[in-house]
């Protein structure tokens, strides 16, 4: 499939989806799938940089909490609506990305991952003390009372807003993936040395794609503050979207845009179900040690598998002719 | 601002006793991270995990902190062995220790943390000795016990650690890893024996290092990853994997926060150590490069 009609395709099913879903009664299911389309954006960025090229980002909550904030300082300042801040948040978000890779992509891997969890911490610190968004104290951000396009409850057009996020994610994933950016960022994942001699523009790539990466994990959170209507800094820079951004492409697979889908929808489904009937410290305990499990044990993770299934069928089906 | 004299004494005082503590939690990083290049994210939660054993073993039993976490030393010890080979066989043998080893240090934080906070809670504990009270005064400058035992204990156990390093044949050994593996391994060493060790001391470090964390100040579950930009930092600004260098490093970054809590108040701390990692790898890449 040609990535025009794949974008056709997902953009399709993304609006059969927001619109199908909004005859479902429940409104729990509205805000656990928007939970969970949340996390699909975050893993599917995640992997842009971390499965594509091999870069460890421990900072996704930092770009997450960018998005959120831009939110509420444009609907402090100016009472912006969601349709420019969305943008905006991307943008600032983007830029993050653009500054710490041009900072650190230079230096071997890890340096840049610990430069991504200090970016988290450097934020955190520097939200909390910055009294016009909240501060510590936290922010309440008030969902618009008239919803646009006959919708009955805020919460609906926030969902469909996050599938067609997650549509823009994964067309994004893929059309990256499959060309010859993909490829470049695949020849430094396999080995830099080799691909820096062979022409491919390592630093200019591994830049790009901080920077997309980033700027789709601030996209995931400037609709965050209306989610839940208040955001203080530790619920915004909460490590679980570190983790979960990590997990979630680990347990799926790295390869493809599917893998992140996969683990994101599976996990976060999970997630939701374990808060619902046990509680979310828990739930955070899975997440850890299914992430632990599948590193060390099933190192390709679950596309990993379906390949390996694959590749048995073919065998069987030449040797059967 | 007005700056009296004997705040700033004190700061000095804060800084240098607090940097004491940051060397002792930092050593392990530069043995694992400077030395045998394991990128061990994990270590704060083994500092973590230190401080609730002394906290546990301190509140039912009333024995000193720092002493117990000195006697179960071993345990750690034990504990980093079992994890360097689990390293070892599913990433390191197979060279994917780049990004899936990563994500398996980060793992092993999150579980340790939320394991800790499932079973404790996220109530803040702290622990009680004969010195944890009382406090000498030296003209206008307070060196509270607390801290100073702390320091003298860190002090020791990184000039110890030195000592081991420079005048023991393991010790050798594990300088040289840090060299040439292969140039070992002709001289008939198993630097990957070598390196389970290594690593093996360097939890056991993060075992006493939480002792001497809890004694200064009270603690709950998630303020290791606080403790990750720290650790890095100290190692980064020491320049990766010397001794001394690391103890320079924890005092510099001790300094720093002690004045930044002390001008700009104790909110704007946390940032000054990943502040600095930031700027120290933004700006000096040939410095961290030139090993």
């Amino acid at each position: 499939m040609s990535n025009p009609v794949f974008a056709a395709v997902a953009f399709a099913v993304a609006l059969a989806l927001a619109a199908g879903c909004q005859l479902i009664p429940n409104e729990f299911f509205f805000s656990a799938a928007y939970t969970v389309l949340l996390y699909v954006i975050l893993a599917t960025a995640w992997n842009i940089l971390g499965g594509y090229t091999g870069y460890v980002n421990f900072g996704s909550a930092a770009f997450f909490a960018i998005g959120a904030y831009t939110t509420v300082a444009l609907y402090y300042a100016f009472k912006l609506p969601l349709a420019v801040t969305i943008p905006a948040g991307t943008a600032v978000a983007g830029l993050a990305g653009l500054g710490l890779g041009y900072l650190t992509l230079r230096l071997r891997g890890v340096f840049f991952a610990i430069a991504s969890l200090a970016l988290a911490v450097v934020l955190f610190t520097f939200v909390v003390n910055w009294d016009y968004v909240g501060g510590a104290r936290g922010a309440y951000v008030l969902q618009p009372t008239d919803v646009p396009f006959g919708l009955p409850r805020y919460i609906h057009l926030l969902f469909a807003v996050e599938v067609l996020m997650a549509a823009t994610a994964l067309v994004i994933a893929r059309t990256i993936e499959t060309s010859t950016i993909g490829r470049g960022l695949a020849a430094i994942r396999d080995d830099e040395i080799a691909a820096e001699s062979a022409g491919v523009p390592t630093l200019r790539l591994k830049i790009f794609s901080a920077a997309v990466s980033g700027a789709l994990m601030g996209m995931a959170g400037t609709t965050f503050p209306y989610y839940l209507s208040y955001i203080e800094p530790s619920s915004a820079f909460s490590l679980s979207y570190a983790v979960n951004s990590i997990a979630m492409p680990l347990i799926g697979g790295m390869m493809t845009w599917t893998g992140p889908l996969i683990g994101a929808v599976l996990l976060g489904t999970v997630q939701q179900l374990v808060q619902v009937t046990v509680s979310s410290a828990w739930n955070l305990l899975i997440v850890g040690v299914l992430l632990v499990l599948f590193v060390t044990l099933a190192p390709e993770g679950i596309m990993g598998w379906v390949q390996a299934w694959r590749r048995r069928a073919a065998r069987g089906v030449q040797k059967r002719d | 601002m007005e700056i009296s004299p004997a705040l700033l004494f004190n700061a000095i005082i804060a800084g240098l006793l607090l940097g004491g503590l940051y060397a002792a939690m930092s050593v392990g990083i530069s043995i694992s991270f400077g030395m045998l290049d394991v990128v061990n994210i994990a270590h704060p939660g083994f500092i973590i995990l230190g401080s609730y054993i002394a906290y546990i073993v301190n509140s039912r039993y009333g024995f000193d902190p720092i002493a117990v976490a000195i006697i179960l030393s071993p345990l750690f010890f034990l504990l980093g062995r079992m994890l360097y080979r689990v390293y070892y066989v599913c990433f390191e043998k197979r060279g994917q220790e780049s990004l899936r080893g990563l994500a398996f240090f980060f793992g092993i934080l999150f579980i340790t943390e939320v394991a800790l906070i499932l079973v404790f809670g996220v109530d803040y504990r702290t622990v009680s000795g004969v010195y944890t009270d009382v406090t000498w005064r030296l003209g206008v400058v307070d060196f509270p016990l607390r801290m100073v035992v702390p320091f003298l204990v860190s002090l020791v156990m990184v000039i110890g650690l030195q000592l081991f390093l420079t005048h023991t044949f393991f010790g050798r050994a594990v300088l040289a890893v840090a060299q040439d593996q292969l140039a070992l391994r002709l001289m008939g060493v198993d630097p990957v024996r070598i390196k389970e060790l290594a690593f093996a001391l360097s939890i056991a470090t993060a075992g006493i290092a939480g002792a001497l964390l809890i004694v200064i100040q009270p603690l709950e579950p998630s303020v290791g990853r606080e403790y990750i930009g720290l650790v890095f930092a100290v190692c980064v600004l020491g320049g990766m994997g010397s001794i001394w260098g690391t103890l320079a490093g924890a005092l510099v970054l001790g300094l720093a926060e002690s004045f930044t809590a002390t001008f700009f108040g104790p909110s704007w701390a946390p940032a000054v150590s990943f502040g600095m990692l930031l700027l120290a790898l933004a700006f000096r890449p040939s410095g961290l490069l030139g090993r």
